[in-house]
């Protein structure tokens, strides 16, 4: 069947069987392998991204469901230039990874978070980052990192004061 | 943990939908928010042949208000996702539960629809049908039909809906007061016991989920209520009549214990307390 979605702004046309899930045909299809599979059943969160904006586990959306839809991927926060997004450089800083197998999942929660809300606090942060298993670092670094992250973009952005 | 193949027919109507499901003869599911079916189906518990997707149906999301006064009503259209139950003001009962159902992830796909058809006996959604008293409405072959929230649950993971009907809309009463609680392990994981107190039209309903294999009303309690006894008395006498099965996440008489204090945190949020 056919469909057509953009992937971080770049359009795409595959042929794709029903049953294959968003996240086989982004790591299969289009080569994106920075979206991880953990547990294929919509528990570990390791596989969110963003469709439309919103939060999805790409596990449980087949991607004749996308058709259309505008996707984002961790391979879209950094810039052209290899420049990492704040989000990325605060999880470096912060020892928001360890094995690096969530970050993909965490980081997509984290930049929807941070669209919603500019300043969510740590209970926010930890309530919203809950849907994403880490068994690494104990969570400790990942909320250190997101709130870190959202000063930054806080402090590059300091809302829209006139000009 | 890859779905067995299935054919996909992605409907642009309800009609659409229903003849999919006759077609399949029995062997269709309806595809909404996904996010209890797939994995079903990635774990292989079921293998439908054919899916039938809604989501692209136009007009069935959304919450209106529905009548007024003592008759006040929500109409929660199944495609409504629980991130919208969750951030409307209509009925605030329905987007307490809402922010309770799993994670940000899970709520921005799930839909109200999706988790009356699915009928988890732990899931948010039915039990405040079962405690509002809501009203279902089906569409099936040639005509449409409206089933009470009582009737439509008929056993875990059961309903009373046909393999050709599709749930097209809830219509939910707004109570005057209300209460919500449930335990659960972690935020978002299954709850092992869901409180709902709605006080409607000057009679206080209180139902619970996660103790059977549907949501019960607790009919024992909401009569010490109505005869005067206290909400301490109203837990006690609600927790002693239920028979919860023992599982890994809890014992019969643990599960006794949290539901009679659930419906205690429940009634006490609705300001219910003599």
């Amino acid at each position: 069947m056919d469909v057509t979605f953009s992937v971080n702004g770049e359009r795409v046309r595959l042929d794709v069987e029903p049953r294959h899930t968003l996240a086989d045909t982004l790591r299969e299809d289009c080569g994106l392998t920075g979206t991880h599979l953990g547990c294929e059943h919509g528990v570990c969160g390791a596989c969110t991204i963003l469709v439309d904006g919103e939060p999805v586990r790409a596990c449980l959306m087949f991607a004749v469901q996308a058709d259309g839809s505008s996707i984002t991927t961790v391979e879209g926060l950094a810039g052209e230039d290899g420049q990492l997004h704040p989000l990325q450089e605060a999880f470096v800083a912060h020892h928001g990874l360890q094995c690096g197998f969530c970050t993909p999942g965490m980081l997509l929660s984290a930049l929807h978070l941070l669209d919603t809300d500019p300043d969510p606090g740590r209970t926010k942060i930890r309530e919203e980052m809950s849907g994403n298993i880490c068994r690494c670092t104990g969570y400790q670094g990942i909320v250190d990192a997101v709130d870190a992250a959202a000063a930054a973009l806080r402090a590059e952005e300091p809302g829209d004061l006139g000009s | 943990m890859k779905c067995a193949p299935f054919d996909y027919v992605r409907a642009a109507t309800v009609d659409d939908v229903v003849t999919a499901l006759a077609d399949a003869d029995g062997d269709g599911k309806i595809l909404a928010g996904g996010q209890s079916l797939v994995p079903i189906l990635a774990l292989r518990m079921a293998r439908p042949a054919v899916l039938v997707d809604v989501n692209r149906i136009p007009g069935l999301g959304g919450v209106r208000p529905d009548g007024a006064g003592d008759g006040a009503a929500v109409h929660v259209g199944a495609l409504t996702r629980h991130s919208a139950l969750a951030a409307q003001s209509h009925h605030p009962l329905l987007a307490e539960a809402a922010r309770w159902i799993g994670h940000t992830a899970i709520r921005s796909r799930g839909t109200a629809g999706g988790s009356i058809a699915h009928a988890d006996p732990s899931a948010e959604l039915p039990v405040v049908a079962v405690g509002t008293g809501a009203v279902v409405t089906v569409s099936g072959p040639g005509r449409n039909r409206s089933v009470s929230a009582d009737e439509l649950f008929a056993g875990a993971l059961m309903t009373s809906l046909g393999e050709d009907e599709m749930i097209i809309g809830i219509r939910f009463p707004v109570p005057q007061r209300w209460g919500f609680a449930e335990f659960a392990r972690r935020h978002g994981d299954f709850a092992l016991v869901t409180a709902v107190v709605a006080e409607i039209g000057g009679t206080v309903r209180i139902a619970l989920g996660g103790v059977g294999s549907v949501p019960v009303r607790a009919a024992a309690g909401e009569q010490v209520l109505a005869t005067g006894g206290t909400a301490a008395e109203a837990a006690a006498a609600a927790s002693a009549e239920l028979r919860p099965t023992a599982d890994m996440h809890g014992s019969a008489p643990f599960r006794q214990a949290i539901a009679a204090e659930m419906i205690r945190r429940a009634l006490a949020q609705a300001r219910i307390d003599r």
